[in-house]
C-alpha cells in the first residue's frame, strides 16, 4: 500500500494497463526507429554541418541547387495535385461501383508500388518520347512531354497514384451511403451532395494521400532520370545532382542538397500533419 | 398530407422483397411498419422516401402520383438508425443544410435559415449545443439532432427507420415519449419503421405489421394486441402460447379430453389454440388444460411457469402470482381467459 501511494505521488511515464509490455515494446520501438531512421538522419546532418553555416549556406544557395531543389519540389507538388484529383476519381469508382474486372483494375492500382522505377521510366520515356505513341501525336503540336519538367511530373503521377488511391479508398467506404442518401433528402442534388457533404469528409485523407504522394514523387529517381532529359536549371532533380554531387566525390556536397531537401520536406509534412490533427479532434477520427 | 401506397411490388435482382403491398396512411397519424428482420418494413419505408424506386405498382403523395419523382422532389423528412449527420459541420449546419441547399428563389435568407434551425433545436431541447460537433453529442442528442434536421424542410411525410435501434434502453424509452410529444406538437404525418413491438405499442397510432413481404394486420394497438389476424401476427406481438387441439361438436378436445373451452360451430377438425400466458385463470374443474410445472422463473412481479401438457409433451408458458406455491413437478389446471383459433398450418 504504502510503495503504490508513494508511487502514485511522482510522475510517472507509465500508465497503469491491462495491456502487457509496455516497457519491451517502446524500448523495441526506440532502438529500431534510432537505428533505421535516426542514425542515418544525423549522420547526413552531421557530414553537412562539417562545413560551417557559411559554407552550407554557401553550397545550399549555389545556382545549381536552388534549379534542381526548384524543379523537384514544383513537379512533386503538381503530379501530387494532379494525382489527388485523379486518385479521388479512381477509388470512388473502385468503392462504389460494381463491373467486371473490378478487382482486376483495383490490384493494377498498386503495380507501381511494385514496378521498378527505372523500368516504368524507360517505359514511360518510350511512350512520351517525340517518336513515342503519344508522343508522337502532340509533337506536330510543338509540344514535347519527354525531356521536359513535364516528362517528370507525368513520372511521379505514375509512382504516386497508388498511395493517393490507398488512403481515400478506406475512408471512402466508411462514409457510409446513408449520408449522401440523407443529403438527397435534405433537398440537395448531386453536385451540392458532392461539394458539401463528400468532399470536406475526404479531406483529411485527401490531404494524407496528397503528403505521400508528394514525399514519394521528391524522392523519386529511377523512373524520373530517363524521362526527365536532365538539363541543369531546367529538367534537373535534387536527387540527380545529389547522385552527380557523389560521382564528384563531393559527398559534403551532396549531404548539403539532402539535408536542405529533408527539412523542406519535414516541414511541408508537418504542416500536413497539424491540419490533419486539427480536422480530427473536430470532426473525429478517420473521415 | 395523406400517403396512399397501390399494389407496391419490388424485386432485388430479382428477389422479391415486397409483394403487391398497398396501404393507405393517414394524414397527421402516426404508424409504425412492424416486423421481423427482412419482412420488408425498410424497403416500403425507401420505396415511400424514393430512395428506391418500386419495380411495379404506385406511390401517392395526397393525390398527387409521386412514383416518378425523385427524392429531391418528394419533399420528406427521413432519420436514419445510425444518424447519418455531417460530422464536418456543426449542429447548426447540420440542422440548416436543407434550406441552404434551395435554389435561390425559394431558400430563405439567412437570417431566416438561422432562426428557424434554432428553434427546430430547441424544440429538440439542444438550445446551447449548436456550435458542437456531430461526434461531441451522445447518441441520444445524435438522433435529436437528425430529427431537427428532418423537419426544418418542412416535409409533407417524415419518416423513421428504426430511429432508436442504435440506442440504449432507457434512452429509447425516453426519446420515445419525446418523439410522441413532438409528433402531437407538429403534427407530422409520420411513418416509422421499427422491429420492437413494445415500442411500435406504446408509440403508434396504427400498426402495420409485415412478413416476408406482405402486410400481415394493419389496425390500432388495441386492434393488433387482441385480435390478431394471423398466427404470426399473435407470436409476433406480446406473449404467446400455442397448442394443438381438435374442434369437436361444441367444445375444445386435447387428446380427446374436454379443455373446457367452447368452439363454434361448423367447422371441426384439427386446430391451432393460442392464448396469452398472462390471460388464463386456475380452475379446479376437471375441463381444463392441466399438465406438470417443468420450469418456473421469476420475471418482475409474477411468475413464469412452463408446463408439459398432453401426451406430446407440449410446453406452455403462463404467468401465476408470484407468490403461488407452485413448486417443480406439481400439477396445475388452468384455463385462457382469451384465446384464439386458427387453422392447422398447411404443411410446408
Amino acid at each position: 500500500m504504502a510503495a503504490t501511494s508513494l508511487k502514485r505521488a511522482g510522475w510517472r511515464l507509465k500508465q497503469p494497463s491491462v495491456i502487457p509490455g509496455f516497457g519491451l515494446t517502446l524500448g523495441f520501438t526506440i532502438a529500431y526507429f534510432s537505428l533505421i531512421i535516426l542514425v542515418p538522419l544525423i549522420a547526413l546532418g552531421l557530414h553537412s554541418a562539417g562545413l560551417g553555416l557559411v559554407g552550407f549556406w554557401a553550397a545550399a544557395t549555389d545556382a545549381r541547387v536552388l534549379g534542381a531543389l526548384r524543379v523537384s519540389f514544383t513537379t512533386a507538388l503538381f503530379a501530387a495535385a494532379v494525382n489527388v484529383v485523379f486518385g479521388t476519381l479512381i477509388a470512388w469508382v473502385l468503392v462504389r461501383y460494381r463491373f467486371p474486372g473490378r478487382r482486376i483494375f483495383d490490384a493494377i492500382v498498386d503495380l507501381p508500388f511494385a514496378l521498378p522505377t527505372a523500368v516504368a521510366g524507360i517505359a514511360l520515356t518510350a511512350i512520351y518520347a517525340p517518336n513515342g505513341i503519344i508522343g508522337q501525336l502532340v509533337a506536330p503540336l510543338g509540344w514535347r512531354i519527354a525531356y521536359t519538367p513535364v516528362g517528370i511530373v507525368i513520372a511521379m503521377i505514375f509512382i504516386g497514384l497508388p498511395f493517393v488511391v490507398r488512403t481515400i479508398q478506406p475512408i471512402l467506404e466508411e462514409v457510409s451511403r446513408e449520408v449522401e442518401e440523407a443529403s438527397a433528402t435534405l433537398g440537395a442534388n448531386r453536385l451540392q451532395t458532392i461539394t458539401r457533404v463528400l468532399l470536406p469528409s475526404l479531406t483529411p485523407a485527401i490531404l494524407t494521400g496528397f503528403a505521400l504522394a508528394f514525399a514519394r514523387g521528391v524522392g523519386e529517381y529511377g523512373s524520373v532520370i530517363f524521362i526527365a532529359g536532365n538539363i541543369p536549371f531546367v529538367s534537373e532533380i535534387a536527387p540527380l545532382l545529389i547522385v552527380i554531387r557523389l560521382e564528384e566525390f563531393n559527398y559534403t556536397g551532396a549531404a548539403v542538397i539532402a539535408s536542405v531537401m529533408l527539412l523542406i520536406s519535414f516541414a511541408l509534412l508537418f504542416a500536413i500533419n497539424l491540419i490533419q490533427a486539427w480536422s480530427r479532434r473536430r470532426y473525429g477520427y478517420g473521415a | 398530407m395523406d400517403v396512399r401506397i397501390a399494389k407496391v411490388r419490388k424485386e432485388f435482382d430479382r428477389f422479391p422483397a415486397l409483394h403487391d403491398v398497398s396501404l393507405d396512411i393517414h394524414s397527421g397519424e402516426l404508424i409504425a411498419l412492424l416486423g421481423p428482420s427482412g419482412s420488408g418494413k425498410t424497403t416500403l419505408l425507401r420505396l415511400i422516401a424514393g430512395l428506391e424506386m418500386p419495380t411495379d405498382g404506385r406511390i401517392f403523395f395526397g393525390d398527387i402520383d409521386a412514383s416518378e419523382k425523385t427524392v429531391q422532389e418528394r419533399n420528406i423528412g427521413f432519420v436514419f438508425q445510425h444518424y447519418a449527420l455531417f460530422r464536418h459541420m456543426t449542429i447548426l449546419e447540420n440542422v440548416s443544410f436543407g434550406l441552404k441547399v434551395r435554389p435561390r428563389s425559394s431558400r430563405p435568407p439567412a437570417g431566416e435559415i438561422r432562426r428557424r434551425a434554432m428553434e427546430l433545436l430547441d424544440l429538440v431541447q439542444l438550445s446551447g449545443l449548436e456550435k458542437r460537433y456531430p461526434n461531441q453529442l451522445s447518441g441520444g442528442q445524435r438522433q435529436r439532432v437528425a430529427l431537427a434536421r428532418a423537419l426544418a424542410i418542412e416535409p409533407g411525410v417524415l419518416l423513421l427507420d428504426e430511429p432508436f435501434g442504435a440506442l440504449d434502453a432507457q434512452v429509447r424509452r425516453e426519446l420515445r415519449k419525446w418523439l410522441r410529444e413532438i409528433h402531437d406538437r407538429t403534427g407530422h404525418t409520420t411513418v416509422f419503421v421499427t422491429h420492437d413491438q413494445e415500442e411500435a405499442l406504446e408509440l403508434a397510432d396504427r400498426l402495420c405489421v409485415m412478413s416476408q413481404g406482405k402486410i400481415e394486420q394493419v389496425g390500432t394497438p388495441d386492434a393488433v394486441y387482441d385480435t390478431p389476424s394471423s398466427p404470426f401476427v399473435f407470436g409476433f406481438i406480446g406473449e404467446s402460447s400455442e397448442l394443438p387441439v381438435t374442434i369437436g361438436s361444441n367444445e375444445l378436445l386435447l387428446d380427446g379430453r374436454s379443455v373446457g373451452l367452447p368452439a363454434s360451430s361448423g367447422t371441426s377438425g384439427p386446430a391451432r389454440l393460442f392464448f396469452r400466458p398472462h390471460d388464463v385463470e386456475l380452475t379446479d374443474d376437471d375441463a381444463a388444460l392441466a399438465g406438470e410445472v417443468t420450469a418456473s422463473r421469476r420475471v418482475g412481479g409474477t411468475r413464469r411457469v412452463e408446463i408439459e401438457i398432453g401426451n406430446n409433451g407440449q410446453k406452455v408458458e403462463i404467468d401465476l402470482p408470484f407468490d403461488h406455491p407452485a413448486g417443480q413437478r406439481s400439477r396445475i389446471s388452468f384455463r385462457p381467459r382469451r384465446w384464439r383459433l386458427f387453422d392447422v398450418k398447411p404443411q410446408a
